[in-house]
């Protein structure tokens, strides 16, 4: 058995990733490139004595040092040395999309190209002499049709026959006129005779191209001042005669050089110019109908993602609530020790607290792949821009932060549909302002103890609402300050309209909800065992316990522990926001997860409350809590505890996903102390002149 | 530069003042290199033509070039100089 390496490339929208999935099926793996937050997709698959290692590229237009994730692909296909390079070419829509190619054709990798979507290209009318095209490009082509699994095996073959033969010799390259051309060869020996090691590795006249298109990546590796002195007044001299940037220049010729291979070898029999993409079109992106369509599709994605998922979240809360009472059945009333707490209260609370959002995770990026690959994504962008891009946004941002009002975790995974980091970036951060449904539950003890029945719609919308405009706001600091920048140049293509199929839309899925419970999910089950310990040790003595009902006894045992004293010396800390140490003991507790909150406030009252957690106990432990907190509160004190609830500490499972998705620890304890901090100040600043006019 | 292209700069508008229907060509794109140079790998270099699908004041501008559909923020199609 032969081992080869295959890497794939091709433009955003070619299809490329069905046709990663038709190759390697469910053998895949999701993982970063190292030190940066551009996804890698490694798969493998067996073909004629070969085992082939697929690595999916990022999906370029080129590969310039202008974009990371150009960059990336481009370091690949040089670096790493893949023994075939297949460019995935949307063959419906050619020229663009052998843009690519062009610029692989001169790094010369050994090439194949797959004439994906050569269905499409049927139907709008478009024939190719494949053997010609072969023949001009210096590379293989197969056409296929990712999307049914079509020239797979020709494919397969192809991918064997070029690895077999390595790297050639071009005979035909891609001729930049007489001006560049001139400029190009004063260059080329230059860095042939002067910087070996670097025309060694990659090829000279594609050293001399990307330092006259400026490439700032290159032009670093360069030591010699005499090539660097040369390439200035190359660029120069070409500047002067074409009035342009040499790099556009150089742009203009590849494209030429496609157009001349295009128009002797693709011929076009039918004149269709009105597609079913341009009706849908019409419709969908329509002034008027747009953004109700968006507005609609937006709430079945959060009706798909958490009215759907409480079914099988109720489930999975049944059934670890089962095996917690089947665990604890093992230990005789009045024999319970240390054990039977960890493995119920911190193994299977936490196992459970991990699975929990499984099923809205899967069913989100279900969602999202079918928005992704019908080609809505695009078009919600569109119709969403113009508010959006008022704060600084990108229009798919919209999507996770709809997402946030459900659940975080999900929603901090969705914003991969963002390709910029800083607008990512941006958008992870204020997600926690979205009042997610955990928090619902605080609200939701809190408003009826606090607020006569006519105001207690009005306080909640305040409440989401003051989360929005905070988000609003973080936005713009955050634009302005770490995250600024150039605002995205908001280009983006209309891809087609496309039938989503089946296995792309499942394999998505179950990627995304493998990569949670292997990455995040372990991560938060540790957490989460820390803070029961936290919360259950160090343990009082027995006879201090004596003579207490069940609920006093629960009361002394948190009081003694950890996160009770704890509560209790930051109570200064928090006595200017109006709260005391049961209410910050409370949200300690409350970082495992935010409707911990009411349980633990409940512990610290004393109030009577059954073990289980479900919203059940919320209620049935509500009426008695609520008159101990409105005796011991007023409702200025009860506005505040939700204002801070809302904004500060994102729970446990959020700080994981945050460093999770942006690859390092520090991004998520910024959002830990930021939120906190801004917590804190706005909460002082209300309490404190609350507690004037009132 | 030659006469040609000097006299087609002056005509020059930008792409955001064109009405949907239109067929435009595009003469230069005033904005820094990083994103000049995107723009070429999209197809969006001089010389070329487009269609404008829709402008759709006072959102995203959709034209069409080389088989494809594009969308443009406001402010790209200010920066987007066509005759």
């Amino acid at each position: 058995m032969k081992r080869i390496t295959v890497a794939l490339a091709g433009n955003p929208n070619s299809g490329k990733t069905s046709i990663f999935n038709m190759l390697t099926g469910a053998r895949q793996h999701v993982g970063n490139y190292p030190g940066v937050t551009v996804e890698k997709k490694e798969g493998s698959c067996k073909h004629a004595g070969y085992e082939m290692t697929v690595v999916d590229l990022p999906g370029t237009y080129s590969l310039t040092a202008y974009s990371i994730e150009e960059l990336v692909a481009r370091n690949f296909v040089i670096d790493k040395h893949p023994d075939v390079v297949v460019d995935v070419v949307d063959c419906s829509n050619i020229e663009r999309n052998l843009y690519l190619a062009t610029q692989l054709i001169e790094v010369n990798v050994p090439l194949v190209l797959a004439f994906n979507m050569s269905d499409i290209a049927k139907q709008k009318g478009l024939v190719f002499d494949i053997e010609q095209l072969s023949g001009l490009l210096e590379a293989r082509i197969v056409p296929t049709v990712g999307s049914k699994g079509k020239g797979i095996a020709e494919l397969l073959n192809a991918i064997i026959e070029t690895a077999r033969q390595g790297k050639t010799e071009r005979i035909h390259k891609i001729n930049y006129g007489d001006e560049i051309e001139t400029e190009l060869a004063k260059i080329e020996p230059l860095i042939t005779n002067t910087e070996q090691q670097l025309a060694e590795k990659y090829n000279s006249r594609w050293l001399a191209v990307k330092l006259l298109e400026q490439d700032s990546e290159i032009t670093e590796k360069i030591r010699n001042k005499e090539i660097l002195e040369t390439v200035t007044a190359s660029i120069e001299h070409l500047r002067i005669i074409f009035g342009d940037e040499p790099e556009i220049i150089i742009a203009d010729r590849r494209y030429g050089f496609i157009s001349g291979a295009c128009q002797e070898t693709i011929k076009s029999t039918v004149e269709s110019r009105h597609s079913r993409s341009d009706m849908i079109d019409t419709v969908v992106t329509n002034r008027i109908l747009g953004l109700p369509i968006f507005l609609l599709l937006m709430y079945l994605v959060f009706f798909l993602t958490f009215k759907l998922g409480e079914y099988p979240m109720g489930w999975l809360e049944q059934f670890f609530s089962w095996a917690g009472a089947t665990i604890a059945g093992f230990w005789q009333a009045g024999s319970e020790n240390w054990l039977k707490s960890l493995l119920v209260d911190g193994v299977i609370g936490g196992v459970g607290g991990v699975i929990v959002f499984l099923p809205n995770i899967l069913l989100l990026f279900l969602a999202i792949a079918l928005l992704e690959d019908s080609g809505y994504m695009a078009r919600a962008a569109f119709i969403m821009d113009n508010i959006m891009h008022k704060i600084g946004l990108h229009g798919k941002s919209f999507i996770p932060m709809l997402i946030g009002f459900g659940c975080s975790i999900p929603a901090i995974m969705g914003t991969r549909i963002l390709e910029n980091k800083r607008s990512r970036l941006t958008t992870i951060m204020v997600i926690p302002l979205m009042s997610c449904g955990a928090k619902l539950t605080i609200y939701m003890l809190i408003i009826p103890a606090f607020f006569p029945e006519q105001w207690r719609g009005p306080v909640l919308w305040l409440i989401y609402l003051t989360g929005i405009v905070l988000a609003i706001f973080c936005i713009k600091v955050l634009r302005l300050t770490i995250f600024r920048g150039e605002t995205i140049p908001f280009v983006m293509e209309l891809p087609p309209y496309r039938m989503p199929t089946l296995n792309s839309v499942f394999i998505h899925m179950w990627q995304r909800g493998w990569m949670y419970l292997r990455k995040a999910g372990t991560i938060i089950l540790a957490l989460s065992i820390i803070l029961w310990a936290a919360g259950s040790y160090p343990k009082p003595s027995e006879k201090s316990l004596v003579g207490l009902n069940p609920e006093q006894a629960q009361q002394t045992k948190l009081q003694y522990s950890v996160i009770g004293r704890f509560g209790r010396a930051i109570e200064p800390v928090l006595r200017p926001l109006g709260f005391d140490w049961k209410i910050g003991t409370a949200l300690i507790g409350a970082t495992a997860a935010k409707e911990v909150f009411v349980s633990q406030l409940a512990i610290v009252y004393a109030v009577n409350e059954t073990t289980d957690k479900s919203e059940k106990s919320v209620k049935s432990v509500a009426p008695t809590l609520r008159e101990k907190l409105q005796a011991s509160y007023t409702p200025l004190t009860g506005f505040c505890i939700m204002l801070f609830c809302l904004i500060s500490t994102p729970c446990v499972a959020t700080i994981v996903m945050t460093r999770q998705e942006t690859n390092s620890w520090g991004w998520a304890l910024f959002q830990f102390f930021g939120l906190t901090a801004l917590a804190y100040t706005i909460t002082l600043i209300v309490y404190q002149i609350g507690s004037l006019i009132i | 530069m030659t006469e040609e292209q000097q006299t087609r700069q002056k005509q020059a508008r930008p792409l955001s003042t064109t009405k949907a229907g239109e067929t435009v060509k595009l003469i230069s794109i005033e904005a820094g290199r990083g994103l000049n140079s995107r723009l070429a790998s999209m197809g969006l270099l001089p010389g070329v033509e487009m269609k404008v699908i829709s402008n759709g004041h006072p959102g995203p501008f959709v034209i069409s070039v080389k088989d494809s559909k594009m969308m443009l923020g406001r402010g790209m199609a200010h920066k987007i100089m066509v005759v």
